[in-house]
């Protein structure tokens, strides 16, 4: 599949602030560590807002016909692709009047209650952005639980980063979230290195299945076409298996290991390395995003001449 | 009724004539236009309803040269429908046929990414998706002859290849070829269920293409060519 930037920027972006704003919560809910000061917590969820808001905004930047783009609210019975744009915007709402009450720290239960369902319309729509890969019967590397499980979990991660370095930054005792983004890194190295495991081996269709020809070697002679075509430019694309193991390797490096270093150093973590730790997580995740569309090789490529997807 | 057609492999000529013709209708039919992008320059593209591909099934000197023309499958279950969040990408009741309402349609490629048919093109003149309508607005036209309300691509077929008809009628002319030749889906195993057959080629005996063998007749030419110099 070709790796489109903004659904790249988008994905990462909104995921990351739908965790951060999670974990806000789950802080103050639990007043972790203490709990963070009013306004700083109000300013973090509003990060959260504007980190979600920018990306659905960029997610409309690939759109061909975006004045019909109001319509893709409709069909929420059927397309994930709509549930995900209902629950998005579901969100807003619940959310601001969560900061709102945050920064005034005020009416707690009420406050927690607009935060609970807030939260509970972040998980729906990173649920639903992940789902609107893995219903894709079209995509071996996509048609996977594991596809909407790493959503979940790497949106996560990113907001506990940043939500970390939040805490830094306003003098808060970070030890609870120095263990809560540890969790979630080892969650989320676990989930991508059994989805690597797993989308590795080839299954499923292949040239044979796709003509029919099941009993005999087939091999493409002509495409028919002379110059590339909407279809070799938006499934054509290939990465090499060489870039694939790198491009891995770098997203185990800069998510994995640097921000696991940097909080196993065994001093006490200065906000300039929780910073670089943050950056480096999501750094590691762009990676990770290039080369989930990257190496997601489309049915019709076997077309083209493709023996196994 | 399920709308269709049957692609009979055997005699497919991959002249992609029936390419041309619903490029030809369709430039100004109801989701007309199929833009071209550069059609006289280095790299020329464009929008194509309907695209052969040529394959060698088996191994020389066993093989076989098979022309495969692709267009929409009319699927059972198109997720190309269910996956489209503004409900441009629609299937009719009546006969089977799926559609893209031109007006409802962000471009979003998302039922490009469902289809494992590669049946779905976006025009980036429109921003919209287009795809094979079965001519729909040929196949009821009462003003065209009976003989003549059926798809461009199965009109100007000149190895008469592809048939259209309902494949819900057990007794039509389709729906007797697919039984009778054992036509096959593509994919099955994703389970569309598409409505478009493929006839297989049919069982020749090989030719030979090895050692040639020389009769009699042969033989003696061949003896007095070597006795006698030119």
């Amino acid at each position: 599949m070709h790796p489109a930037f903004s659904v790249i920027f988008f994905t990462v972006a909104s995921g990351t602030g739908f965790g951060l704003f999670v974990l806000l919560y789950m802080a103050d809910l639990f007043r972790l560590g203490g709990g963070l000061p009013a306004h700083a917590s109000a300013l973090t969820g509003l990060l959260a807002v504007a980190l979600v808001g920018g990306g659905l905004l960029s997610s409309t930047f690939h759109l061909a016909n975006p004045k019909n783009a109001w319509r893709a609210f409709t069909r929420w019975r059927t397309s994930w692709l709509a549930r995900e744009g209902v629950f998005a915007v579901a969100f807003f709402p619940f959310a601001l009047a969560y900061i709102a009450l945050a920064w005034f720290d005020a009416a707690r239960d009420v406050r927690l209650m607009l935060g609970f369902f807030a939260c509970v319309l972040a998980w729906a729509t990173l649920f639903s952005t992940g789902m609107i890969y893995a219903c894709l019967k079209t995509i071996r590397q996509w048609n996977t639980p594991l596809v909407p499980a790493a959503y979940l979990v790497l949106g996560h991660f990113s907001g506990a980063m940043l939500l970390l370095v939040v805490t830094l930054a306003v003098g808060a005792s970070s030890t609870a979230y120095e263990s809560l983004v540890m969790a979630l890194l080892l969650a989320a190295a676990v989930l991508k290195a059994t989805y690597y495991f797993w989308v590795g081996r080839p299954y499923g269709s292949t040239i044979n299945t796709a003509t029919g020809f099941t009993r005999a070697r087939v091999r493409l002679l002509d495409t028919g076409h002379t110059h590339d075509t909407f279809l070799t430019r938006e499934f054509g694309f290939r990465v090499g298996s060489a870039q694939r193991f790198w491009l891995k390797a770098a997203f185990f490096l800069f998510a994995v290991a640097v921000p696991a270093a940097m909080l196993t150093q065994g001093q006490a973590l200065s906000l300039g390395a929780g910073l670089g730790a943050a950056v480096s997580a999501i750094l590691g995740m762009g990676v990770e995003r290039w080369l989930f569309f990257a190496e997601a090789r489309h049915v019709v490529n076997l077309f083209h001449g493709a023996q196994r997807t | 009724m399920r709308l269709g057609l049957v692609i009979d492999l055997d005699v497919c000529v991959g002249c992609h004539a029936c390419a041309v013709a619903c490029k030809e209708w369709n430039a100004s039919g109801t989701t007309g236009p199929l833009s071209d992008y550069q059609p006289y320059g280095a790299e020329p593209s464009g929008v194509w309803f309907n695209r052969i591909r040529h394959y060698e099934v088996g191994e020389y000197p066993d093989s076989k040269t098979v022309n495969f023309p692709m267009s929409c499958m009319h699927c059972e279950d198109a997720d190309c429908v269910t996956v489209c969040p503004t409900g441009a990408s629609y299937k009719r009741t009546g006969d089977g046929i799926v559609l893209v309402d031109q007006n409802r349609c962000m471009g979003c490629n998302y039922c490009a990414w469902a289809c494992p048919y590669g049946a779905r093109e976006l025009d980036r003149s429109s921003g919209t998706m287009k795809k094979c309508t079965l001519c729909v607005d040929r196949i009821y036209d009462q003003a065209l002859p009976v003989e003549e309300r059926q798809p461009a691509c199965v009109l100007t077929c000149p190895a008469h290849a592809r048939m259209f008809g309902d494949l819900d009628d057990p007794q039509s002319a389709v729906s007797m070829a697919v039984r009778e030749r054992g036509g096959y889906q593509l994919l099955p195993e994703l389970g569309y269920n598409p409505t478009n057959h493929y006839l297989p080629p049919r069982k020749h005996k090989p030719i030979p293409t090895g050692e040639v063998v020389y009769g009699a007749w042969a033989k003696v030419k061949k003896l007095v060519n070597r006795v006698v110099k030119r």
